[in-house]
């Protein structure tokens, strides 16, 4: 934990992640002939800013948990580079694991399920101090007090297992864990999506706070508009597997350029709002094994035009001042 | 505002034993005990052998040789060489009991390996342990124990290494299948992430995991391998004689089969009780360990929720009128020895057109509530403790099976959250929407169809004629749900019961979802309970709703009312957590601590003890639900805003 809040908060990029592609499946047959292949992530290029948030929203499918798994090294990208702190993170992932690990932790969608279910609270948290950090068993002792305290969680809390916890507890054991070796950057995949609303709060609180004590850069990954919008510095927009728009949080929020942006946040429901935008329903998302030549967004775009169709936009095919760009010809709010 | 949360632990220790414990299920299984009695006998007299009373096994005595039984000395007879069976008989089953056991811990140590190793892996190993086990199965067993012991020569130890080998196939696909399961689980990927090597996630994560499953395929294995062990045995290749084993005393009685029967009538009783028990042990104790027979498959499933009410305690249908007209209702689940007051008196009322939407946490009764009023709560445990629910002023709980199965997907009509787990997988969405449609209204089989096909095409679902013949994995998630309401509409729907039906899906096909139930319920007039966890859903969609907690309705009122002028402090602080659109800078007001288990439910007010307005009148007595006009209730004593505007 010391050696990160001694380190000057600058803006210098922490993560970046050049022209990332991640292939499942496209192998071989055993008599010849290819296997499908799904693109899952592609042509993904992004930047993470040290103690900053970075929001990631996408609906299901569209590539934000290959992309976490990507970040921690759970995945190798097929092609493309992601380096931290100017060290290819690949390389890294194949050669010392757990120096990775001690850089970049994770916290899971399903606080339960990311938790043993036949090991204590003591035996899970201590895993990682035991394995990626050096500390004496009287200093791990106290780490794993100061860990409880930091998430808000009772001692006696140790000698339990899993199942005795409710969601909202069991996610602060997943973030205690995560904490541990006292990594630099987080990657929270839909950390409160399966919380009910009044815990989700609670997380939310705690990770806030989390950030500022131990000088923690976020990687939010929801598919809910409203949370990222109040956790997020910035925010990424998937969709199909690219990036859609990337920008400050209230820019994209108040002035979209992306229609799918813009169809989102009028798809989101909120207490006291009657009109939910609605869409016809042969809109569908496009066919992963046959993806579309054009803009992935278009057949279910109003503004679509040929170009739209004939070749896609670069991910920066329309900016609007302060690093907000959007892959889209034809952007909203302008002429 | 969040400090201490969760700091103080709860009242967690009190009722440890509210759940029947291993032991007390298996005693619970008459078959299994009875069953585990056998073999406990058994095997203590076969560990007692060397300390009875018992002539030597292996001294011949030419001149009482075929004994019958009870005779002098000798009580259950001798052999055709005059060794008294008794005797062989325990030494037998000791040394079948030692074979069998061993092998079976033999089998399942190397067939687990290769299962966790291969599960684990994946990829060429996996294939090539796989293909090598496969080859291995391809043999006939006893063909391949054959060849071992041919290989290595008779004798007992021999006939064990066969034995084993053969089973390890057996272990090592079961073993797989769970493994391969498990690795892919998230909390493997955790411990990669905390940094332990590959070797340790397997034996330290994995392995305990997989512990059950070993134990519950060695208890039901214990058996076949006896009788594997009696079978080559019996062809003479397994104890070699003076050496007495169950098998062997059987292929040596089978000579005298018709002139001395009791020689190998006695042996083979021996080996049938034997494995009798081990197998109704070995059952029981799977259904006890197995998790998914643990939560209560193994019961017989009931068609209908039983229904326990007092005869004088009827509620009468409220003035209201309207369609649904749920009074008092009390739904409980006993489980061991607490009552689980899930549902503890609930009012609902619905009328023609009407959205009414019940919003709560996990927990809080409102999936329950809608589950019974058509009875679909699982009985046992769940019951029905009180009130009533009246369909036209029909009490559903009063009706009879018959009655009720005729309004389930007729007039009162359900559509749950997992559009995938509704559908069944191995028909068409064409032959599911027909059958929906053809056990309520009798009809031809192109008739129906033609229904099918103007259903789906209500739904807005393009290309209604060939998404017929089109199965479940075939459509998309949003598309499913489609065709599950397109099911719930079939037979003209009065009432139709929506249980977080938007929860599993995607934020622009949830808001497809709603505008088409919207669109629904005024073409056809149909009345919408819906339940939610989520008030912008219920903002777009309902008239009314209703705030559950606990088992109860703590406030209730028109949508806007309640959004607006929250009047319960529970309602209050449950709007203020939700993140909205368009405002990050307000500050999320989580609340504090949890809600009570509704088995230990305080007295007063349920919420109480997270209400940051509660005083002493609040935890003692009843709370009325109290009714300000038609539409707005609350259930506190002191409900916010009461001056101003309510």
């Amino acid at each position: 934990m010391n050696q990160i809040s001694q380190k000057p908060m600058d803006s210098e990029a922490l993560l970046t992640i050049r022209d990332v592609e991640r292939i499942f499946g496209g192998g071989r047959k055993l008599f010849g002939g290819q296997l499908p292949a799904v693109h899952a992530v592609q042509g993904l290029s992004l930047d993470v800013k040290k103690g900053e948030t970075l929001g990631v929203v996408g609906e299901s499918g569209c590539g934000k948990s290959t992309l976490a798994r990507l970040v921690v090294g759970l995945d190798l990208p097929t092609s493309g580079s992601i380096t931290f702190n100017g060290e290819d993170l690949a390389a890294l992932a194949r050669k010392d694991r757990n120096a990775l690990a001690r850089k970049v932790q994770y916290v899971f969608q399903d606080p339960v399920a990311s938790l043993n279910p036949r090991k204590t609270i003591r035996t899970i948290l201590e895993a990682p101090l035991k394995h990626l950090t050096d500390l004496k068993a009287d200093r791990r002792e106290a780490r794993l007090a100061e860990l409880l305290q930091a998430v808000n969680l009772a001692p006696e809390f140790l000698e339990r297992y899993p199942h005795e916890f409710s969601g909202g507890q069991a996610q602060r054991i997943g973030i205690a864990r995560a904490l541990a070796a006292g990594p630099e950057l987080i990657v929270l995949d839909e950390p409160v999506s399966a919380l009910d609303v009044s815990v989700q709060a609670q997380v939310l609180n705690l990770l806030d706070k989390l950030k500022d004590d131990f000088g923690l850069t976020y990687i939010f990954i929801s598919h809910d508009l409203s949370v990222v919008e109040s956790v997020s510095d910035r925010v990424a927009v998937m969709y199909f597997g690219r990036m859609a728009e990337l920008g400050p949080a209230k820019e994209i929020f108040r002035h979209p350029l992306h229609p799918y942006t813009d169809l989102l946040m009028r798809s989101a429901p909120a207490p006291g709002r009657h009109d939910l935008m609605s869409e016809d329903a042969s809109t569908e998302l496009p066919d992963p094994y046959n993806p579309p030549k054009g803009c992935a967004f278009a057949a279910r775009c109003a503004h679509r035009t040929e170009t739209c169709i004939a070749g896609k936009p670069s991910p920066d095919e329309s900016k609007a001042g302060n690093n907000h760009i959007a892959a889209c010809y034809h952007p909203l709010g302008k002429a | 505002m969040m400090t201490d949360t969760t700091m103080s632990a709860p009242s967690k220790t009190k009722s440890k034993s509210s759940r029947p414990g291993t032991l007390a299920l298996l005693l619970n299984n008459t078959l299994a005990t009875s069953g585990l009695v056998v073999l406990v006998l058994i095997c203590l007299i076969a560990l007692a052998a060397p300390i009875l009373p018992l002539a030597d096994p292996d001294v011949t005595a030419p001149a009482d040789r075929l004994l019958p039984v009870f005779a002098e000395g000798h009580l259950l007879g001798t052999d055709h060489l005059g060794r008294d069976i008794l005797s062989r008989l325990i030494w037998g089953t000791r040394v079948s009991l030692a074979v069998g056991l061993s092998a079976t811990i033999i089998a399942a140590f190397f067939g687990s390996l290769l299962g966790l190793v291969a599960g684990y892996a994946g990829g060429r190993t996996d294939t090539l342990i796989m293909r090598g086990i496969d080859m291995v199965m391809a043999f006939p067993y006893i063909l391949l124990a054959l060849a071992i012991v041919a290989v290595l020569g008779p004798g007992l130890l021999n006939a064990l290494y066969a034995i084993a080998l053969v089973n390890i196939p057996f272990f090592a696909r079961n073993i797989r299948g769970i493994t391969l399961g498990l690795s892919r689980r998230e909390f493997v990927d955790a411990a990669r992430l905390s940094g332990k090597s590959p070797v340790q996630i397997l034996f330290l994560e994995i392995l305990p995991n997989v512990l059950p499953v070993i134990v519950i395929t060695m208890s039901t294995t214990v058996g076949w391998m006896i009788l594997e062990t009696a079978g080559l045995s019996f062809l003479g290749l397994g104890a070699q004689p003076p050496q007495a084993d169950l098998g062997s005393m059987l292929g040596e009685g089978r000579k005298i089969l018709f002139t001395a029967p009791h020689v190998s009538i006695i042996p083979g009783l021996m080996i049938f009780a034997l494995v009798m028990s081990i197998n109704l042990f070995g059952d029981g104790v799977r259904d006890i360990l197995d998790p998914r027979l643990r939560a209560g498959s193994l019961t017989r499933p009931v068609s209908r929720t039983a229904v326990h009410r007092k005869a004088d305690d009827i509620p009468a249908p409220s003035q209201k009128g309207g369609v649904l007209d749920v009074r008092q209702m009390r739904t409980e689940f006993e489980i061991g020895s607490s009552v689980y007051k899930a549902v503890g008196g609930v009012d609902l009322n619905l009328k023609e057109g009407e959205c009414l939407g019940i919003v709560g946490e996990s927990g809080s009764g409102k999936s329950v509530t809608a589950m019974s009023i058509m009875g679909l709560v699982p009985t046992p445990p769940g019951r029905i403790a009180g009130g009533a629910a009246y369909l036209d002023g029909e009490d559903l709980f009063a009706a009879s099976d018959r009655r009720i199965r005729d309004l389930r997907g007729g007039s009162v009509a359900y559509v749950f959250q997992d559009p995938l787990s509704t559908l069944h997988p191995l028909f068409t969405v064409g032959d599911q929407l027909t059958e929906a449609i053809t056990t309520h209204q009798p009809m031809s089989g192109s008739k129906a169809r033609e229904k099918a096909i103007e259903l789906l095409s209500l739904v807005r679902i393009p290309n209604a004629k060939e998404r017929l013949s089109a199965y479940p994995h075939e459509l998309s998630g949003g598309m499913r749900q489609r065709v599950c309401i397109a099911m719930a509409l079939a037979n003209d729907a009065k009432v139709l019961i929506a249980d977080e039906p938007t929860t599993a899906l995607d934020v622009t096909v949830q808001s497809q979802i709603l505008t088409l139930m919207n669109g629904l319920r005024r073409e056809r007039n149909a009345a919408i309970l819906f339940i939610t966890h989520d008030f912008g859903v219920v903002s777009a969609l309902c008239d009314r709703v209703a705030v559950m907690y606990a088992g109860r309705i703590v406030e209730t009122g028109t949508t806007e009312e309640v959004l607006a002028n929250p009047r319960h402090p529970y309602t209050a602080k449950l709007i203020e957590c939700v993140p909205v659109l368009g405002e990050p800078e307000r500050r999320l007001d989580a609340i504090e601590g949890r809600p009570p288990v509704v088995n230990n439910l305080p007295e007063g007010c349920a919420f109480a003890a997270r209400c940051p307005h509660a005083q002493a009148a609040c935890r003692a007595g009843e709370i009325g639900l109290e009714m300000s006009s038609d539409t707005r209730g609350v259930r506190c004593l002191f409900p916010l805003n009461s001056g101003a505007s309510a």
